[in-house]
């Protein structure tokens, strides 16, 4: 479990400065695009450095705001309050600030910073549809999220793959209107290609690692969260609930955060492509294997 | 040369691990006494909430004398004495509180009553914090007993004088089934 958690730290480091360097990069062929590439190396620096900072203290806010997620009070969600209380004890982290969102599908995700920063958020209709162990199961598995340091890799995750597919799609267009130039020289033309090059694969690359990162560590979250529970049985009932849900969509996700939810909010959209295309593991094998704990 | 350099080798790689292992019983003992102080913490919780219930519950039933009784004499050893007392107390309250919240199945008007219901959530909550921190100190406690007592981590913990530490016990009923429903 520590060698997770320590592993996960470094992975968030590793990505932090792939994307450094990525966007640097850009910024250079940018430039170069314009005959500036000083310029553009500096400004890239500068804005991939505030957004980096930006992502690990505000991304949390801002992730919760794109899911339109509200604050729940002991008042009105009591039994939400004291659940995610009592796992928090159990997984010896403080509590997080919890979250609901106005949806009838069940779902639930967790995000922040670290155990300190964190926020776990439930949709409306996870609290009104499952029982009071599935409800529990599903819980434990985001907390765990949240002591495994998951929350952190994939807020960083999530706020990249945003700002790189804005990224690409902004070269793209930069190439596009440069291919109209008169003048262009043989240096221009290799950092053309090269461009080009970065502008479709980067999505790809980003995509790649979004999904290779959350399968895994489903698996771990499953597990971990049914060494909270000591009772494996409610999450698998829980996913049961979610598999057989005849509307499973939920309108406010899209496809950055897609990996953050306890399982795949888009997933009934695109029918069953599993494997490699998907962020979670399939519903049925996890089932499976909490079955067999 | 060589020697000297194999025997300083061998010596830091030792007083490494020793590091390591008190700085492991160490986090033992403060997520042990960590625990404990949240077991407290709903511990006293309860014994506050179970006086509302006591007189919420009295307007509406009146054959349960004993049942009500029992709970109040268990909540009164509840603070006090031992570890050992101290869990003997606390599952007293919770068989007691089960059989309280039993009987109010039979009387529908304590059921609906808001006061009721929001006193069964927050005493249920209780209960299942109470459960978990007591796993979180029971695995921890675990933990540190089984670091104490193998080799070579006790030479460690006898050198620095770490005690191996009591569980915190769970009536016969309740082993089964971590979670307490009402």
């Amino acid at each position: 479990m520590y060698d997770a958690i320590a592993s996960n730290k470094r992975k968030t480091y590793l990505l932090i400065f792939l994307f450094f360097i990525f966007i640097v990069f850009l910024g250079y062929i940018l430039g170069s695009l314009y005959s500036n590439p000083v310029f553009g190396l500096s400004i890239a620096f500068i804005i991939s450095f505030v957004y980096i900072l930006f992502s690990l203290f505000a991304g949390d806010s801002v992730i919760l705001t794109l899911n339109s997620a509200k604050p729940a009070d002991r008042q009105h969600y009591p039994h939400l309050v004291n659940t995610v209380e009592g796992l928090a004890i159990a997984a010896g982290i403080p509590t997080p600030k919890i979250y609901v969102i106005d949806d009838t599908a069940i779902n639930a995700f967790a995000t922040g910073r670290d155990p300190k920063h964190a926020a776990v958020t439930v949709t409306t209709g996870t609290l009104q549809r499952l029982k009071r162990d599935e409800l529990e199961g599903v819980l434990a598995h985001e907390l765990s999220h949240i002591k495994n340091y998951d929350i952190r890799y994939m807020l960083v995750v999530v706020m990249m793959v945003g700002i790189t597919l804005v990224l690409s799609d902004f070269l793209l267009r930069s190439l596009w209107m440069r291919g109209g130039g008169r003048d262009d020289s043989k240096g221009n033309a290799i950092l053309i290609v090269i461009g080009l090059a970065l502008a479709i694969l980067a999505p790809i690359a980003v995509r790649l690692i979004q999904l290779a990162v959350s399968r895994q560590r489903e698996y771990l979250a499953d597990a971990s969260g049914a060494m909270l529970t000591r009772y494996p049985q409610g999450l698998a009932n829980a996913l049961k609930k979610i598999r057989d849900d005849k509307e499973p969509l939920i309108e406010a996700a899209d496809r950055s955060t897609a990996h953050l939810y306890i399982e795949n909010p888009l997933a009934k959209t695109r029918k069953k492509l599993s494997s490699v295309w998907s962020t979670h593991p399939d519903v049925n094998l996890r089932i499976q294997r909490l079955e067999k704990m | 040369m060589a020697l000297l350099w194999i025997l300083l080798i061998i010596v830091a790689v030792f007083v490494l691990y020793f590091i390591l292992a008190y700085n492991r019983l160490v986090s033992y003992k403060h997520r042990i006494n960590n625990a404990w102080s949240q077991i407290d913490v709903q511990l006293k919780r309860r014994y506050d909430l179970i006086p509302n219930l006591i007189n919420t519950v009295k307007g509406y039933v009146k054959h349960e004398k004993e049942t009500l009784k029992e709970l109040t004499d268990a909540r009164t050893r509840l603070m006090g004495g031992s570890l050992a007392d101290k869990a003997k107390a606390s599952n007293q309250v919770t068989d007691a509180l089960k059989t309280i919240f039993a009987v109010a199945e039979n009387y529908p008007n304590l059921k609906a009553s808001d006061n009721f219901k929001m006193l069964q959530e927050e005493l249920s909550g209780t209960e299942s914090k109470i459960a978990y921190a007591r796993q979180f100190y029971n695995d921890n406690v675990l933990s540190l007993n089984q670091s104490l007592e193998s080799f070579p981590t006790n030479i460690v913990g006898n050198f620095f004088g770490f005690k191996p530490r009591e569980y915190f016990k769970v009536s016969e009923a309740e082993t089964k089934h971590i979670k307490v429903d009402f």
